[in-house]
């Protein structure tokens, strides 16, 4: 069909329509492929932070076990329940895009962005427990290196301090504690480039430029964030919950 | 090859399932299961859980063709990255030299 590349096609086509593809159709398929090849990408960028914490953690169980121990689980818990609502409600601010529902749009693209806002909130407050209890790996903070206090048997309990299992030292604790900072602050750092994305997207929806016929930047800015979701899905078990079984051996 | 719409409905569906896979993990967590099962159901739950968002949330489950290759390639290099450091790793211990 030569007339399809004519340029009086394209001026009858919807404004958002490149020159360089043939319909709405393959614009947005062409689209959704290109994001999930950067999203490979970012699969075996986190994939070599995953090995690293494998491999660290095969080395030094105990050590691994008393560190996380030392993490909330249930700020890590409600964070995982922030995220798995804003992928929810990114959904459907994708869904509401796709058939033409705009305040259902606008609500949830906006509801996302508060999620996105608070989990990287709750992510703050643990980063500023790790500060008080000296917990922040090496001297990432100037003047204020990696010395925590450790627990002495037939002390009182005390939440601040380190709680050592037998055969692992100060030295693997922070190991651990350069792999969680590594792993969570890269995460931090894609929230907040997605909750950027997200605040771009409602600006333009409020001004209307996204609708049936047009929503590939909704769709592939909602692969980015289920993505990212992912990405926390796994680091919460295997930050914070598995530590406390580790002492089996392994 | 039109687009397909997920129905509210799903997103619901999973939306739940993925709040019962959290409760589970964490759940599991509490309990002491021989050898390393603790890993091995916090894990399986985690890729339950991944596997619901990419299907449905990612939309793969209706995408085409070479969106599923992309998604498969990028799970089998991971495989690469893995199987190859780990047979490095931890075969270590299994001769002495020196």
């Amino acid at each position: 069909m030569a007339e399809s590349y004519t340029t009086t096609k394209h001026a009858e086509g919807h404004p958002a329509l490149q020159h360089h593809f043939e319909n709405m159709e393959q614009q947005r398929e062409a689209g959704t492929l290109g994001m999930w090849v950067f999203l490979v990408t970012e699969i075996m960028f986190f994939g070599g932070m995953f090995l690293a914490y494998t491999l660290y953690r095969s080395k030094y169980p105990a050590a691994f076990a008393s560190a996380s121990n030392h993490l909330d689980i249930t700020l890590g818990a409600a964070n995982t329940g922030v995220l798995i609502l804003s992928s929810f409600t990114m959904a459907l601010a994708v869904y509401g895009t796709q058939v033409g529902k705009r305040k259902l749009q606008l609500f949830c693209l906006a509801l996302t962005i508060v999620l996105g806002l608070t989990f990287l909130g709750i992510k703050a407050v643990e980063y500023k427990d790790k500060y008080v209890d000296s917990l922040i790996p090496g001297t990432l903070i100037p003047g204020h290196p990696f010395s925590p206090a450790v627990q002495v048997p037939g002390e009182s309990f005390d939440e601040h301090k380190l709680h050592l299992l037998p055969g692992a030292t100060v030295k693997n604790v922070e190991m651990f504690y350069w792999i969680y900072f590594a792993m969570t602050g890269m995460h931090a750092v894609h929230m907040i480039i997605g909750v950027g994305l997200l605040s771009f997207l409602l600006f333009f929806s409020v001004k209307r430029r996204y609708g049936p016929e047009y929503h590939n930047p909704i769709e592939v800015t909602g692969l980015y964030w289920h993505f990212v979701d992912i990405v926390w899905i796994f680091l919460f078990p295997l930050l914070y919950l598995l530590g406390r079984h580790l002492e089996h051996g392994g | 090859m039109s687009e397909h719409i997920v129905p509210v409905k799903v997103y619901l569906a999973i939306f739940v399932a993925l709040l019962l896979g959290t409760a589970l993990t964490v759940v599991a967590a509490f309990h002491d299961f021989p050898w390393q099962f603790n890993t091995v159901i916090a894990l399986t739950i985690a890729s339950f859980k991944a596997t619901l968002v990419v299907l449905y949330f990612m939309h793969v489950r209706y995408s085409n063709r070479l969106v599923w290759v992309i998604v498969i390639a990028a799970l089998f290099w991971m495989g690469i990255l893995f199987a190859l450091t780990f047979s490095d790793y931890f075969t270590r211990d299994w001769i002495s030299i020196g």
